[in-house]
């Protein structure tokens, strides 16, 4: 199923591991290129290590990622960087930077050992700024926003790093709903602008309402992977979060809806 | 776009200014370093010996006897404050400086360890000092390394690794014989006595050539700044850059230490207050560099004159430092208290 997909970015039989901690083991997959890959499963069953692994922070053990062909840990650093972003879990933004200076940090892969801030880097940094909303907060320090604004303000900076493959670990944990929508609406345009989006999401059904790819991970493997539509089943969300549930049309659009299902203690008397 | 060019060039400017504040007022001591002594001279004395219009003793008291202390002050305060923000930014964490991580023990105990074992001379002081900042960074770097590199952890194993080296090197002195354990002690304080054109011009080459490479490494630096998953993301090879990095800032360190003995302070504060200055996200490497060699400067010239009896320096900043330790502590409890990145 892997080898019919166009997929410019894959993992092959890859065995990726922590110390001496084998998180997953012979997993192999691909990234379907123009997607919107969204990859779900329980705390600690291997997604964020996965995204990692695809974005060539962790090394494989054995096997290996394949982008355009060639094995992502042999590429130099700054040439993945310009084909593959990503937005991990930890950051740290320095005190007082300003949204601005961090989203031309995302150019660090386009510039020269002695930095010259270019017209190029200057285009990328406004373009990057106005796709995610984030042009009026240009000036602002960054330890000053919202937790919305300056998740935002983090994405700007993946996106000013213009790659064809942007990879994000959980962009919408501790957003409230709103900016969760937000959030994936911006990650949707990008999608419809051709490039290739991969997130890892815990919210069921926003990976089901915005995925054009869904991937269902537990302990370290695959369960199962397509379009939501087809993926997504009350079996499927029983095996792999373990939790009784029905799934339902979603009255908005039409796609899987998980409701889990009432397992409260009747109450007592 | 003009704000980005408005950003940069505002930082930029700010820190120009910076520059050239700290350097004036560092020839300014400078000058007052060449001119005031147990020798008198005139201050006219003192501008005929740079102008090569006064020669014989006048000359001799200048250029040999007071110059090489200065010119390593300078080069010293330099070189521990860019030490000093290397290794706070890869850790990002302000109390991460080469004296308090053991760097300047390690350098101690191998220069201890060529003095008293092999005899010692100049040369093998030297490569006795760098061997032993360089085991003792290598000995915290693997220790402290576990799927990439904590800062805490690095301090905190750095701050083990120092106390044990401190223990090493009171037991070496004291197998040594008094006029060694002496010598050595003195420059276990941190001294620029032992400030000899011989040993200062070797150690301040040394120090110039690390410090025109390392600009090389300063845009890897910032995207440090944003934690080791943001910087490999986006494009830089963490582990060789980071290697690079402590392998300048522990030689910096040695070099420094070799001459004058590990000095304290310097390194943890001239890169926050440099940064306070410029007022830059990150820690702003030439300011830093200027920032440090007005302080070491500043310090060895109180150390010399103000204080009534001759201290070693190390004295002078080891006292700065405790009260600047001291408010960073309380400064950095406040703000994480009410900030969770």
């Amino acid at each position: 199923m892997v080898d019919q997909l166009n997929a410019r970015l894959r993992a092959e039989r890859v065995t990726l591991r922590y110390d001496h901690r084998t998180v997953s083991e012979d997993l192999s997959f691909a990234v379907p290129d123009g997607s919107f890959t969204v990859l779900i499963g329980p705390n600690a069953c291997g997604k964020s290590t996965l995204l990692r692994a695809l974005a060539g922070l962790l090394r494989p053990a054995v096997g290996r990622v394949l982008l355009d062909g060639s094995d992502l840990v042999a590429l130099p650093a700054k040439e993945r960087a310009r084909r593959i972003a990503l937005l991990p879990q930890t950051m740290a933004a320095p005190e007082g930077i300003t949204v601005r200076e961090l989203v031309g940090r995302g150019r660090y892969a386009h510039q020269r050992v002695l930095r010259r801030f270019s017209r190029a880097d200057e285009e990328a940094v406004e373009a990057a700024l106005a796709s995610t909303g984030a042009t009026d907060l240009a000036n602002r320090r960054v330890d000053e926003l919202s937790g919305g604004q300056r998740q935002r303000a983090w994405i700007a900076m993946v996106l000013a790093q213009e790659t064809p493959l942007v990879l994000l670990d959980e962009p919408t944990t501790y957003l409230d709903v709103a900016h969760q929508i937000d959030v994936l609406n911006v990650l949707h345009r990008l999608v419809t602008q051709g490039r290739t989006v991969v997130a890892v999401l815990h919210d069921l059904n926003h990976a089901a309402r915005y995925a054009t790819h869904l991937v269902a991970m537990r302990d370290g493997r695959i369960v199962a992977e397509g379009h939501p539509a087809s993926t997504v089943g009350t079996g499927l969300v029983a095996e792999v979060f373990g939790m009784p549930n029905q799934v339902v049309p979603d009255p908005v659009t039409g796609a899987p809806l998980v409701v889990p299902a009432d397992t409260r203690e009747p109450a007592a008397g | 776009m003009l704000g980005t060019d408005r950003a940069h060039v505002a930082v930029g400017a700010r820190e120009a200014a910076v520059c050239v504040t700290a350097a004036l007022l560092v020839t300014a001591l400078a000058v007052i370093g060449l001119w005031v002594g147990d020798f008198p001279l005139r201050f006219d004395e003192v501008l005929g010996v740079l102008g090569g219009r006064i020669g014989g003793l006048t000359r001799t008291v200048v250029l040999e006897w007071r110059l090489p202390r200065i010119a390593a002050a300078i080069a010293f305060g330099a070189a521990l404050g860019v030490a000093g923000a290397i290794f706070q930014t890869i850790t990002r964490n302000p109390l991460a400086s080469p004296d308090i991580i053991g760097l300047a023990n390690g350098s101690f105990c191998g220069m201890l360890i060529a003095l008293l074992l092999l005899g010692g001379g100049w040369h093998l002081l030297m490569l006795g000092s760098l061997a032993g900042g360089l085991v003792a960074a290598l000995a915290i770097y693997l220790l402290a390394y576990r799927d990439g590199l904590s800062g805490f952890r690095f301090i905190v194993v750095g701050v083990g690794v120092s106390s044990m080296l401190a223990a090493t090197n009171t037991w070496l002195l004291l197998r040594a014989d008094l006029e060694t354990a002496l010598f050595a002690a003195a420059w276990g304080a941190g001294s620029l006595n032992t400030a000899t054109a011989e040993v200062v011009w070797p150690a301040t080459g040394v120090i110039l050539a690390l410090l025109v490479i390392t600009p090389l490494w300063s845009a890897a630096l910032a995207q440090l700044e944003l934690g080791d998953d943001v910087a490999a993301a986006s494009g830089v090879a963490v582990d060789r850059d980071r290697a690079a990095l402590v392998l300048v800032a522990v030689v910096l360190v040695s070099a420094v230490t070799t001459v004058a003995g590990p000095i304290s302070f310097v390194a943890l504060a001239a890169p926050q207050i440099a940064r306070r200055l410029v007022r830059a996200p990150g820690l702003p490497l030439a300011a830093t560099a200027v920032v440090g060699a007005l302080l070491l400067l500043g310090s060895d010239l109180v150390a010399q004159h103000v204080i009534p009896l001759t201290v070693p320096v190390g004295v002078v900043t080891v006292t700065l430092g405790g009260a600047y330790l001291l408010w960073l502590l309380v400064h950095e409890f406040r703000r994480t208290r009410w900030s969770t990145n």
